[in-house]
């Protein structure tokens, strides 16, 4: 309900568009491999669908497995609802570029973090009007006071109204300054 | 002791707790507490299944995380008894998240140093999951303890009624003493300075008094469980049994 009010997502971006430079470099050209990893990459978080798969950081890489090709992907939160229709989402965009075989494994390791959300999802979290999350995550910035500046009109005069939100991943804030409730990308 | 109920029991205190959570949903006591409780839900019921899911893998007779969660009966579980108390009111909700969660921190964090890949990766991702619902219950503790007269006294007399459940939490058996010999466990005992030092100052703050550690009720590790087990599972297993197989 918090995403509703946000502002309507952009159009999806071009498959492929912004991940040329994440291709994974092949001893000996495997250009199906690299194609799966410039498709996984471009798919569209359910919950967030400014951020591609590669913006929020949960894409693991692109191997083969007894000739298949497999996506590696880790979870947000253990529990986030929105694994699941990821991994769905990437095995349908492999299927539509002509990969009906590929598949989708989860690793755990190493823990996902925040941190691992890119420069670009940071810039797109703030145009949607999510605060991206604190640097340095971790058990201390965890627990410590966190400064938090209002996606709309940039103050640092902001408050957590509640530490968990609409998503796993979001806690709600607002704006003393500007009055403007606001989802934050919490630190993980 | 096999790793098999060790890990089962790690995700059946995951899982309860998950599912007691849960009966929150649509009846908090406000929105963004109906959210929190939610959340924290999920957290939890999102560990069990990586534990479920492992400990499905480790005993090798096909059984699915659906199937150890939904196919077994109270005498097959083995989550502490303090995960299966009703939930009371809120104040009883939020002393037994403190209890467990200051519990589970420390030893999520002693469980990344596991010898086990498997379940220091699941205890990697659940730590920081776990920070945040130690927050979070301590928050409400200190509110409510440090609040009115009633909130006052409804906090403690959950803290006094909750309080025999938490000595279950530090006993090591002899089996799975064998696997804190091996690194593959933590050793829950050695957790309880971290977790006094949590409980104490949170209840200093909210002017609780520390009930005196007297006898302990134990029994959920070894399949003795209070009444209120049974009934969470009627509930939580009844669409599974009544549609055997069924998915959506």
């Amino acid at each position: 309900m918090i995403d509703a009010l946000g502002p309507p997502p952009p159009s999806p971006p071009r498959k492929g568009e912004g991940s040329r430079a994440s291709l994974p470099l092949v001893s000996k050209p495997d250009f199906e491999m690299a194609r799966a990893h410039t498709i996984a990459a471009a798919v569209l978080d359910p919950e967030i669908p400014v951020l591609t798969l590669e913006d929020l950081g949960v894409l693991r890489g692109v191997e083969r497995k007894d000739g298949r090709i497999v996506v590696k992907l880790t979870p947000t939160y253990t529990g986030c609802p929105a694994t699941l229709a990821i991994h769905l989402a990437v095995e349908a965009a492999l299927a539509e570029a002509g990969l009906p075989e590929a598949r989708v494994e989860t690793v755990l390791s190493p823990a996902w973090s925040t941190d691992q959300i890119t420069e670009d999802g940071r810039r797109k979290l703030k145009e949607f009007g999510i605060a991206p999350p604190n640097r340095a995550s971790g058990p201390r910035a965890l627990f410590g006071e966190e400064t938090v500046a209002c996606p709309k009109c940039g103050s640092n005069h902001t408050a957590c109204i509640s530490e968990f939100g609409s998503t796993a991943c979001k806690a709600l804030w607002q704006c003393k300054a500007c009055a403007e409730p606001f989802d934050y990308f919490k630190c993980i | 002791m096999s790793l098999f109920p060790f890990v089962l029991g790690l995700a059946d205190d995951a899982l309860i707790l998950g599912h007691r959570l849960s009966e929150w949903s649509g009846k908090a006591p406000m929105l963004e507490e109906d959210i929190a409780l939610s959340n924290l839900a999920l957290d939890l019921i999102g560990q069990a299944r990586l534990y479920y899911q492992y400990a499905g893998e480790i005993e090798g007779k096909g059984r699915s995380e659906d199937d150890l969660a939904y196919l077994r009966d109270e005498y097959a579980y083995t989550n502490l008894l303090l995960v299966e108390q009703q939930n009371g009111d809120f104040a009883a909700t939020m002393v037994r998240q403190l209890l467990y969660s200051a519990f589970m921190l420390p030893y999520l964090q002693a469980m990344q140093q596991s010898r086990d890949t498997r379940l220091a990766e699941i205890a990697a991702k659940a730590v920081k999951e776990m920070a945040y619902h130690v927050r979070h219950a301590s928050e409400w503790v200190i509110r409510l303890g440090d609040g009115t007269e009633e909130s006052h006294q409804r906090v403690q007399t959950a803290l006094d009624d909750l309080w025999m459940y938490t000595g279950e939490m530090f006993h090591v058996s002899d089996d799975e003493r064998a696997l804190v010999a091996q690194g593959v466990a933590a050793d829950r005992a050695a957790i309880k300075p971290a977790w006094d030092s949590t409980i104490n100052r949170v209840l200093r703050e909210a002017t609780l008094q520390r009930p005196k550690d007297g006898w302990m009720q134990t029994g959920g590790r070894t399949r003795e469980h209070t009444e209120h087990l049974g009934r969470l599972l009627a509930e939580m297993q009844v669409v599974h049994r009544a549609h055997p197989g069924v998915t959506w």
